[in-house]
């Protein structure tokens, strides 16, 4: 699925809270159709990693590009960059006021500026994907955890991203209901939809990921294919978190 | 007994045109006043350094100024640098102004308590602030200022009676007038007070029609 077509670059992206660095310098390129999977220990930066690609946190400096188009700095622009790189989060965050229906159509109405009826269409389309078609006119508070990621998976589908972007998707979510959430996301990586996912979940991050980025401190420490991980010398690191991981 | 000592026939007129005219008052005000609250509230919220400052000064000045001051000032003060308004413009203004910096303070807490992760998910998805706005956070926040909204109309109502210190022949000034020519200020009064009693009532069963209906699933009580 993973072609050699670099889709999104990442380039020595630093980001700092006051004292705090909490981004040294982190690059990596990302291949239309692959999955990368980011782990490391809590505060190393993953999420606001994630966040600096679609620039919801500004990066201090490093620059960051979508098909060869530079989305740091973009202005306005940054609005249509947006609409390409999808986001799932760990809470959801989807919009309480509106049903499942509403909670996919509104960006297709109000930002793809789709007539009612493409809207509707496209969105039970995606709601359907989800396994949320009995679902359509619930609100957010009378779903399930993992309902309710999946409503959120359906909302950032429904723009046609180029890449999507998951910030600890199932941190909040029951056993049972991980499951669920992780199992539409695995067909979204067969699928071939670039996925950059920051997970706890290991043996999924195993299973789906091209590759596996371990970051620290602030940097990715170490990276390459999961196969890789058991054997290789340059997965030391790795290796030592995984082991205190399973205690 | 010296009650009802007037002829009916002579008050219905008056009170009837009266009524009209507090009616007008009250219906012209409100919108005007629930979208100046919008405005003042969102500037706050959203508006840069100095239309933030702007807004909370707007409402600090006239949360702090009393409304019969501020109608003299725009009625009895405002022709001594040029500006006039007749009576009735002169109220409605005021109404608009006050009830909207009230109106603002309820948004500006419904638009506080909704959580940032509404906002970042609405500008992931490619809307632009306003837009995020408009279509994520208001509709949220007024849900939650409902109640606070709904008691300032209802103040409205009753402090629209003010008009008539500034000349305007509302229900209340028709009613004063008429009952100082018959000197009947109490059956008079009494009936002017069932008169907003009713309003109030109306306007309280409205809005909590308005509330059941725009109510949603697990978002806030009614």
């Amino acid at each position: 699925m993973m072609t050699d077509e670099i889709i999104l670059r990442v380039q020595e992206i630093h980001k700092r809270y006051g004292e705090n660095e909490v981004l040294k310098g982190v690059s990596f390129d990302v291949r239309r159709g692959e999955t990368k999977v980011f782990i490391g220990p809590s505060g190393t930066g993953k999420s606001t990693l994630l966040r600096c690609i679609n620039q919801l946190t500004v990066p201090d400096s490093g620059s960051i590009w979508l098909n060869g188009e530079e989305v740091t700095h973009a202005g306005p622009a940054i609005n249509l960059y947006r609409q390409k790189i999808g986001m799932v989060f760990q809470n959801f965050n989807l919009f309480d006021h509106l049903t499942a229906l509403g909670n996919v159509e509104i960006a297709l109405l109000r930002v793809k500026k789709m007539s009612r009826q493409e809207a509707r269409k496209k969105a039970l389309m995606e709601l359907e994907q989800v396994g949320l078609s009995d679902k359509v006119n619930s609100y957010p508070a009378e779903l399930s955890g993992g309902q309710a990621q999946r409503l959120s998976i359906a909302r950032a589908l429904a723009m046609d991203p180029e890449v999507i972007l998951f910030d600890e998707p199932t941190s909040s979510l029951d056993p049972e209901l991980t499951r669920e959430v992780l199992e539409v996301m695995r067909r979204l990586a067969r699928n071939g939809m670039t996925m950059l996912i920051v997970t706890h979940e290991m043996g999924f991050a195993l299973s789906v990921a091209n590759e596996i980025l371990f970051m620290e401190h602030g940097l990715i420490a170490e990276k390459g294919p999961p196969s890789e991980i058991p054997t290789s010398p340059d997965f030391t690191r790795t290796r030592r978190f995984l082991g205190s991981f399973q205690d | 007994m010296t009650l009802l000592q007037f002829d009916f026939d002579l008050l219905l007129p008056v009170l009837y045109q009266g009524a009209l005219v507090t009616f007008a008052l009250i219906l012209i005000s409100a919108p005007f006043g629930f979208l100046n609250g919008i405005l003042i509230a969102v500037g706050r919220v959203y508006g840069n350094r100095f239309i933030s400052t702007l807004c909370h000064g707007y409402v600090l000045f006239f949360k702090g100024c009393p409304l019969l001051l501020l109608l003299f000032i725009i009625y009895f003060g405002l022709p001594s640098i040029g500006i006039t308004f007749t009576a009735f413009t002169s109220a409605v203004i005021g109404f608009i102004l006050c009830n909207g910096a009230y109106n603002s303070e309820y948004l500006r807490g419904g638009i506080q308590s909704i959580p940032a992760g509404q906002m970042t998910a609405a500008l992931s998805l490619g809307m632009s602030r306003s837009q995020a706005v408009r279509s994520i956070i208001l509709p949220q926040a007024l849900r939650r200022s409902l109640p606070g909204l709904s008691n300032e109309f209802i103040y409205l109502i009753k402090y629209s009676s003010l008009a008539y210190m500034i000349t305007v022949v509302e229900i209340t000034g028709a009613a004063k007038a008429f009952a100082t020519k018959h000197f009947a200020f109490f059956e008079v009064f009494i009936l002017i007070g069932l008169f907003y009693l009713g309003l109030v009532t109306i306007a309280g069963y409205v809005i909590s029609r308005v509330e059941k209906r725009i109510a949603i699933p697990g978002f806030g009580g009614t």
